[in-house]
């Protein structure tokens, strides 16, 4: 899934190809019911997961009115419901009483995969290539045995998050680039007396991907891909996962009572630890800047300090040390829906648009040629580090599917807890995959 | 229709003994007015019957048979495993100490809350300046919103908030624990902010026992030279006796199916390793966030099962007296 975006893509051709594709609306020779597009007013209903006021779902409100001016024959309701109620409760059960939106919200990897096996989704491979091929490998996530069922329009890779100000302050000179420079630099951080890396352990998932972290450099890619489509843990390289991240642990890198803290949205949270001073670093993905912004007291300051470097290597494993880990987001229309929901994907995911979505600071886009609407620097970092990334790993929650995701997640939680160990994480997937 | 009933009713007349037309004639309008009688309970409690089977009986039947299938809520559940969901969760650890944590919280409830609601209201009773006021204070926990409570209460008792400060400055600094990151302490700290959440609506349920304690009662206690202690003791205690007994019917039904509260004030990582978990909340995490449908719908069926053998016995050993008739069989 290796993604080679090309940064160096002639801009102005992207854009032409953009102008053209948003302007004559799905012109491509092999539609197939090309003539019946757009001649009968349609409604489309989309579910997306940016519910909180702010410009994620403005700029959604935007997109929508922009495609009903270009296509006044079709409207479109949108609905903004925050994420949690939307993947676990909204949907699968719009999707079961055969009433779902037309088109929504959709995660890809496991879940993506058993919303195919229970035929809910359109099968778009014909009717995408053109942006398959533009947004490159990182749509693959969102395809089920070599057939397209979704689009991204955010993708990005994890990293450390971090305080240059207090790396300063600590005699780090450069971001560490192997584990060993890293434990070094949590020791420096201890002896100016700030907590070296907070974590948000309280809602599981940012304590996990640590785990996920070690797990990328201990597996090789292979026994990753494996992983995620036959759901087979018995490589040696998860425990060893595990038992890295207990040595990690012990090193006492994190806040104390880390059990208990959330990750993002509050002051308390370790979002807020790092936006406000108390913290140096924090494991996160792409789209960190944007909630790091809501949490801050002084969001001028937070500007100045703020750094992004990949997560460190282990030297001498078995995994690939450019390969990362990431996740993203997009949308998926429903089997039943109209031919105009694929058109109005289609141009979700149009450099102009994407280009857009960029500038809202919201999250890093996929499209080749919209680049330039990144303009925040640590953001560009992690764009960077996405582009050449050798290989983007979907977040193992997401890529195993809840069931396993979440098992994985409690036992990961009860190593850091101190109750858990790492066999007992692989135990626990294993026994999971059979629920 | 009630004239055909008096055409018809002389054949049965024939059948009683020497009863003359009246007696038959009263014995018709009698049947006319039970019959009417059942016509007016049917029409006006069907719309509640109704809504009744189609929202609580016919979900529950639903839940039921989604328990037994290894379902994870993706096409329509077809894979049939009988009662394995059942077993593996009293096999999971963590349900058990989620059936702990709320036997905790049963208990803990009333043992604590009656208590102090007891000696609030029957303080609050007396007539005193400013009473108002503070039976108006002692119940506006149980007015805030669940969420509310748990938000405030989860920034309280954070690491270094405002209980852990107000500690230190009270010189109390050594109390100061991790609230709600120790495992072993987190439970204790929930049945903390439920007891204050919830011990106004025990209060305001007694004061209302109270207001029943006729005053002549009192006032002839007083005149045979009993102390206010001797009252409240033999005189008020035992006339509040169904007030009591029905709220720790009501306080237990809850606390068993205690959710709001703890989900928000507990974070998931806590309530997964079963520190905090409560069987609502397990059943949520397994069931939505999980996606093991058939899984929650079992544990659901569990709580449902132990809440109402709960119910059950508490009415036939505890209420029997207080409900006699309605639901038990009227003593002689």
């Amino acid at each position: 899934m290796a993604i080679k975006r090309r940064v160096t893509t002639v801009l102005a051709l992207s854009i032409t190809t953009a102008l053209l594709a948003a302007g004559c609306g799905g012109g491509e020779s092999d539609q197939p019911a090309e003539s019946e597009l757009y001649k009968n007013p349609v409604t489309l209903t989309w579910w997306h997961n940016a519910s909180q006021d702010g410009p994620g779902k403005e700029y959604w409100q935007k997109v929508a009115k922009d495609f009903n001016a270009l296509h006044p024959t079709v409207t479109i309701e949108i609905e903004g419901i925050e994420t949690n109620q939307l993947q676990r409760t909204r949907l699968p059960a719009a999707l079961l009483s055969n009433d779902p939106p037309d088109i929504f919200q959709a995660w890809g990897g496991g879940e993506i995969r058993e919303q195919v096996d229970a035929d809910y989704l359109k099968d778009i491979t014909d009717l995408v290539k053109d942006e398959v091929a533009n947004i490159g490998s990182s749509a693959e996530i969102w395809a089920v045995n070599g057939r397209q069922y979704g689009l991204p329009y955010r993708m990005g890779i994890e990293g450390i998050w971090y305080n240059k100000d207090m790396f300063q302050r600590a005699g780090i000179t450069a971001p560490p680039t192997t584990f060993d420079e890293l434990n070094e630099a949590v020791t420096k951080l201890k002896a100016i007396n700030v907590v070296p890396i907070a974590v948000g352990a309280g809602d599981k998932w940012p304590a996990a991907h640590w785990w996920y972290n070690f797990a990328m450099r201990a597996c090789s890619v292979d026994t990753l891909k494996k992983a995620s489509t036959d759901l087979d843990f018995e490589d040696p390289c998860f425990v060893k996962a595990g038992e890295d991240l207990k040595s990690f642990i012990d090193t006492q890198p994190f806040q104390p009572n880390f059990i208990a803290t959330p990750g993002q949205n509050d002051p308390t949270s370790a979002n807020g630890m790092l936006a406000n001073g108390k913290a140096a670093m924090e494991l996160m993905g792409d789209w960190n800047k944007g909630t790091l912004d809501t949490v801050a007291e002084d969001t001028e300051a937070l500007n100045k300090f703020i750094g992004w470097f990949p997560v460190p290597a282990i030297t001498g494993s078995a995994g690939d040390p450019k390969a990362a880990l990431g996740g993203g987001d997009g949308f998926a229309c429903a089997k039943n829906a109209p031919a105009e929901c694929v058109e109005f994907l289609k141009y979700i995911v149009s450099p102009e648009v994407q280009k857009g979505y960029a500038e809202t600071g919201t999250g890093l886009p996929v499209a080749k040629g919209a680049e330039s609407g990144v303009a925040d620097p640590a953001l560009r970092s992690v764009l960077e580090a996405t582009t050449s990334a050798t290989y983007v790993q979907l977040w193992l929650d997401t890529a195993f599917g809840s069931t396993v995701g979440n098992a994985m997640n409690d036992a990961i939680v009860a190593i850091f807890a101190g109750n858990g160990t790492p066999q007992q994480v692989v135990d626990a997937m294993k026994s999971a995959a059979r629920k | 229709m009630t004239s055909t009933n008096q055409t018809l009713n002389p054949a049965g007349g024939a059948v009683a003994p020497p009863a003359g037309l009246r007696p038959a004639r009263r014995n018709a309008g009698r049947a006319a007015v039970t019959r009417r009688k059942w016509y007016e309970i049917i029409g006006l409690t069907a719309p509640a019957i109704v809504v009744y089977v189609m929202f609580v009986l016919v979900p529950m039947g639903f839940a039921f048979y989604y328990s037994l299938f290894r379902w994870r809520g993706v096409g329509p559940p077809t894979d049939f495993i009988g009662f394995d969901n059942y077993v593996m969760a009293f096999q999971d650890p963590i349900f058990l100490d989620a059936l702990r944590n709320n036997a905790i919280i049963v208990f803990g409830s009333l043992a604590i809350q009656g208590p102090i609601a007891l000696g609030v209201a029957l303080l609050l009773n007396r007539t005193f300046r400013g009473r108002t006021l503070f039976r108006l204070l002692a119940f506006v926990p149980y007015v805030l919103a669940e969420v509310t409570v748990g938000i405030m209460w989860k920034l309280i008792l954070t690491d270094g908030g405002t209980f852990d400060a107000l500690l230190r400055a009270v010189g109390l600094g050594g109390l100061v624990q991790p609230w709600l990151a120790d495992l072993d302490i987190v439970i204790w700290t929930l049945l903390f902010v439920l007891t204050w959440k919830y011990v106004g609506f025990a209060i305001i349920l007694l004061l209302a026992g109270l207001s029943n304690v006729p005053q002549e009662l009192n006032e002839a206690a007083q005149i045979d030279g009993a102390s206010w202690w001797q009252i409240q003791r033999h005189v008020t205690l035992p006339l509040l006796g169904p007030t009591i007994r029905i709220w720790m019917f009501l306080s237990m039904i809850g606390s068993l199916q205690v959710f709001d509260v703890i989900w928000v004030t507990s974070v998931p990582a806590v309530r997964s390793l079963g520190a905090s978990a409560t069987m609502a909340t397990y059943m949520v995490d397994n069931g939505f966030f999980a996606r093991l449908w058939g899984y929650g719908n079992a544990v659901a069926v569990i709580l449902f099962a132990i809440s109402f053998v709960a119910a059950l016995l508490f009415q036939r050993f505890l209420l029997r007296r207080d409900i006699e008739g309605a639901i038990t069989r009227k003593a002689n």
